[in-house]
């Protein structure tokens, strides 16, 4: 299996690790990343107000690349994630976007929301299975009681999204079943990080990012995953108790086994 | 040519204010066939009436047009009167000059005009009327309740008490419904059970009332005064003519481990079960889904136990075939899925509850023998948060769009007791508005705070986090203090909303009676005819017809009954003339007809057809059934061949009446 | 003052009139205690007309665009869309960047991912 994908900057530098395990596990299960080319930063952040279109346009361009594709395009990153789910269905209910976005791009031919997202969690929840994904672990994490961090990027607005259910979410508790390690069930996993309000007000921000990490501990976690470099940055700088926070792409080579010489 | 008069009402000045209704009476006087021309202040008026009968015989009409309020109102009254007159009441048009126009426009002349437009309608409209006689039908003097909760219970006795038999058609083992499961009622805090197991057994004792449990409607066929109605009593593998009740197989059954429904599941039953002590009747039932020699033939204690051999692994379902003359809706309500709510943590806490899961757990024959137990681990709360609204006052998507209407009063209710019960355990309800009209009833929930100490806060809760401790956080907002605040909770109650019977849609389709779009049943009229649905015959009582707690239910029951009885009184009844009927000679036998038909009245025969050459041919031709047909016109729009048409509203007087308002 | 109202209902895109003032979002908001004004005043001083008073309120800025309130209000109100545009009207005019590149420097470590500096200059620059 082919899918466009598309990475985004941060996993061109800051988070090596999250891109490089992506391609290289999804490989292991049979399914090739194919980088689109050319693609631009996402923006990092959706902008809900109506009249914002410029700001749209780099992730338009990405999701009309992943039509001509295959139909598709899968991300690692959260962030990205959101940016290009919210967009792609901006087209489906807002006319006026359509036609402004159309009538900037000159693109040919015009997009039109046709290309879907996804996010590699839910592809290997949905397409290759958690029993293909276990079937591959050689090296289960046995004992690992491990913390889903979900965050607000992935699951809100639900509607646009439709990853997962926003108050109860599941899919990366199974993926770490599916790895051999036992969930840790906690109220914070879908509650904000304090995301990019670590520049505007960082003692604020701070308070989030502890209120999550606190819970995470208190249940008992050896460590927390994410798909987000943001909230990575989040929990492990601006939280005082220190709980090792991994991306779960790096987590996921790890139990293929595919980490031995690999930069930690 | 026929002599027509026109009576033009100024309804004081809901009409004469915005339409000249001299000019309109003027006007109209001058339309061909037109011989009177009058206006009155008010034509419903005995005197209105009055100008209205002598004109008919001073000038010997054979036809009016009024114009006045809409037809809903008064054409029943000026009916009357012509027919008193000695008019045909069905010679009498009404031209709605009122809802129609004179509310609806601010111009005068532009009203006027259209005031007049509407009563040339109605002229030439009443100059092709025909007078019609309307026919007459038999009642089948039984009447049939559907649901055996406590607004069916109350509707089937005072039926029953006036003398007419009535059957109880209850889906469940036992009738009662959700009162049976309440603990304590508002507002004057008496046993539930015990103000409704008395009621529970005057319908078992009553010989009016025929009581089929465990059982469902099949199918609804006929009409007001005659439907026949096929039950299908579920088998429950238990004798009904023999077993007494006397609950030694329940105790004796392997098959401990099934979720006991009237407990709500918080505890368990056997396979074969009596739902609760004072069940009518009592007479046990065994569980399909569970009973060990149902699914595999391994077992058979009960039969070995019972002394009277009623077991029977054999059953089948059956069903009876009755007819009636009325039909009651009293399927009552369901508590809406507050699990859609992940941010309540219903589905990962035990001790979140909902209000009906909390009455159980404070009620002496619930799990907990009474005392206020937490599910997780049967300790003692100690904080104990009520959420309001869960569910209720939501967009569309979001919810109910509707106001439950009983939560305020069960929280303020539940809250109460326990202060009462355990004075050690704070109670916080957060809460939207308090919603309390009724008698005694906000005094109610004032004592809650004022005597009880209740905490309310008017806000919201946004999240409930179970903890590790076991506790529950509880975020909430405070908006008098505008404050966000924490409550670490060992209970949390949700006033999860209600929502009607999930066999409620269904049944409405059998019945033909209408629904809105949250499935409460539609009555006729929503001030003026509360009880009755829009299909004749068709009654509804209780929450089915939307939210309503207890003395209401009782008083809408009551109500309704009273309708049935009315209706039961009578020996014939009156149909409406107005119906559709099909000439065989233009039928094709396409069945669109029938098709559209909401009430099934259409049927096919094949007719033997003279043709010009005296052979014969046999063709397949429609024929309506008067007595079932109401009138609606569906099926003159569907005829492509102009075979069906409207008695009263004929296809040539709609025409004449576009063609009026177009010349 | 109106003309501000309409600005913001056209931006956020909010049916602000639905409000039922349960106060939902404000028991949700993560940024609760650092906000002047909380979502449900947001809302309200919106359907009020009185934009301004939150065009100078530190509050603006404070909103994570969670959407916690989105998600669960009762009501499809859509509060942290009404903060959004709110702070998208002061950051628009003329010199009112809250977050200039020049700023960034001194903000950043060498962990700080480049998304959080795209997305807060999409969130606090124009």
């Amino acid at each position: 299996m082919k899918i466009a994908y598309y990475p985004g900057c941060t996993l061109k530098n800051r988070a090596r690790d999250l891109d490089r395990y992506a391609r290289e596990t999804a490989s292991a299960l049979g399914c090739e990343f194919e980088e689109i080319p050319l693609w631009q930063c996402c923006g990092g952040a959706y902008t809900s107000a109506k009249d914002e279109i410029a700001t749209k346009l780099a992730a338009v361009r990405a999701l009309a690349a992943g039509r001509d594709m295959g139909g598709r395009v899968v991300t690692v990153c959260s962030a990205c994630f959101n940016v290009l789910a919210q967009t792609n269905r901006e087209f489906l209910v807002n006319p006026d976007f359509d036609f402004k976005v159309n009538n900037y791009l000159k693109g040919d031919p015009a997009y039109h929301g046709e290309a879907s997202v996804v996010h590699y969690l839910t592809l290997l929840r949905d397409e290759i299975g958690f029993d293909a994904v276990k079937a591959r672990v050689t090296n289960p994490l046995k004992g690992k009681k491990i913390a889903a961090y979900y965050g607000c990027l992935l699951l809100r607005p639900s509607e646009a999204l439709a990853f997962d259910d926003p108050e109860d979410p599941s899919v990366m508790e199974d993926f770490i079943r599916a790895l051999g390690a036992e969930p840790v069930n906690y109220s914070m996993r879908n509650e904000c990080c304090g995301g990019y309000l670590t520049l505007e007000d960082r003692e604020a921000a701070k308070k989030r990012s502890n209120a999550v990490v606190r819970s995470a501990a208190e249940n008992g976690a050896d460590f927390m995953i994410t798909a987000c470099p943001l909230c990575m940055y989040n929990l492990t700088k601006n939280a005082d108790e220190k709980i090792p926070v991994r991306y779960f792409t790096d987590v996921l080579a790890e139990a293929f086994g595919l980490k031995e010489g690999a930069a930690e | 040519m026929r002599k027509i008069g026109v009576f033009v009402c100024h309804c004081g000045t809901n009409i004469a204010a915005t339409v000249d209704v001299k000019a309109v009476a003027e006007t109209l006087g001058r339309e061909p066939s037109v011989v009177v021309s009058e206006d009155y202040p008010y034509m419903c008026s005995e005197s209105g009436q009055n100008l209205i009968k002598d004109s008919i015989r001073d000038y010997g009409l054979d036809g009016i047009v009024i114009c006045s309020c809409s037809p809903r109102m008064h054409e029943n009254t000026f009916r009357k009167a012509a027919a008193s007159a000695g008019l045909n009441p069905y010679m009498v048009e009404i031209a709605n000059i009122r809802e129609q126009c004179s509310w609806i426009h601010k111009d005068k002349a532009e009203a006027t005009e259209k005031a007049i437009l509407l009563g040339k309608a109605a002229i030439a409209k009443v100059l092709l009327n025909t007078p019609l006689i309307a026919g007459e039908s038999g009642v089948v003097k039984r009447a049939l309740v559907i649901g055996g909760g406590i607004a069916g219970i109350q509707t089937a006795l005072d039926i029953a008490e006036a003398g007419f038999p009535v059957d109880i058609v209850e889906q469940k083992p036992t009738i009662g419904g959700k009162m049976a499961q309440l603990d304590k009622t508002f507002p004057t805090l008496d046993c539930s059970a015990c103000i409704l197991t008395p009621k529970m057994v005057d319908c078992a004792q009553n010989e009016n009332i025929k009581i089929y449990s465990y059982s469902e409607i099949e199918s609804v066929s006929g009409f007001v005064g005659n439907f026949t109605v096929k039950i299908r009593r579920k088998a429950r593998y238990v004798d009904e003519t023999k077993c007494t009740g006397c609950g030694l197989c329940t105790e004796k059954c392997p098959v401990k481990k099934v979720p006991n429904e009237f407990n709500l599941g918080l505890d368990n039953r056997r396979a074969v079960y009596i739902p609760f002590a004072q069940a009518v009747p009592k007479i046990a039932a065994i569980d399909a889904d569970y009973c060990n020699m149902l699914k595999n033939g391994k077992c058979g204690l009960c039969s070995k136990v019972c002394t009277v051999g009623a077991i029977d692994y054999k059953q089948e379902d059956t069903f009876v075939e009755e007819r009636y003359g009325a039909i009651v809706a009293a399927t009552g309500y369901e508590i809406a899925d507050v699990s859609r709510y992940g941010e309540y943590a219903y589905n990962q806490s035990k001790d979140v509850v909902t209000s009906l899961e909390l009455e159980r757990l404070m009620n002496a024959a619930g799990p907990t023998g009474g005392t206020l137990l937490r599910p997780s681990d049967g300790k003692h709360p100690h904080t104990i948060v009520f959420v309001q609204c869960v569910g209720s006052r939501c967009t569309p998507d979001k919810g109910k769009p509707y106001c439950s209407k009983i939560c305020c009063m069960y929280t303020a209710k539940h809250a109460m007791l326990i202060r009462e019960k355990y004075p050690d355990t704070e109670v916080y309800v957060f809460y939207i508005d308090v919603r309390t009209p009724g008698k005694n009833f906000d005094e109610f929930w004032r004592r809650a705070v004022e005597e009880f100490g209740v905490h309310y806060i008017k806000g919201a809760v946004g999240k409930i986090s179970p903890r590790p401790d076991g506790t529950l956080d509880v975020q909430g907002s405070d908006l008098l203090m505008d404050e966000q605040l924490h409550i670490s909770a060992d209970l949390v109650v949700l006033a999860a909303a209600i929502e009607p019977s999930k066999t409620a849609r269904s049944l409405a389709t059998m019945l033909t009676a209408s629904m809105d779009t949250n499935d409460f049943f539609t009555e006729a009229h929503p001030k003026l005819r509360p009880v009755e649905s829009p299909t004749a015959g068709i009654f509804l009582s209780g929450v089915c017809q939307g939210p309503k707690d207890i003395p209401e239910t009782v008083a809408q029951a009551s109500a309704c009954a009273a309708k049935v009885i009315g209706l039961l009184s009578k020996d014939k009844l009156k149909g409406n003339p107005c119906v559709a009927h099909s000439d065989e000679m233009m039928c094709n036998g396409c069945s669109n007809c029938a098709n559209v038909c909401p009430y099934g009245a259409i049927t096919y025969s094949d007719k033997e057809f003279r043709m010009p050459d005296r052979t014969t041919k046999t063709r397949r031709v429609a024929w309506v059934n008067p007595a079932v047909c109401q009138g609606c016109g569906a099926c003159t729009v569907a005829c492509p061949s102009g075979a069906m048409d409207l008695l009263g509203f004929s296809n040539s007087q709609i025409m004449a009446e576009v063609d009026a308002l177009c010349r | 003052m109106n003309d501000l109202k309409d600005r913001v209902v056209r931006m956020s895109g909010s049916r602000v009139e639905r409000c039922m003032r349960c106060g939902k979002c404000s028991a949700t908001c993560p940024s609760y205690e650092d906000m002047e004004y909380h979502p449900h005043e947001f809302v309200y001083l919106v359907e009020r007309g009185d934009v301004e008073k939150l065009l100078a309120s530190e509050s603006i800025y404070k909103c994570l665009t969670c959407f916690a309130c989105v998600e669960r209000c009762p009501r499809g109100v859509e509060p942290a869309k009404v903060v959004e545009a709110v702070r998208l009207i002061a950051v628009r005019e003329q010199g009112k960047n809250r977050l200039k590149p020049d700023d960034l420097p001194a903000l950043t470590d060498a962990d700080l991912p480049g998304q959080a500096l795209a997305t807060a200059l999409r969130k606090y620059a124009k």
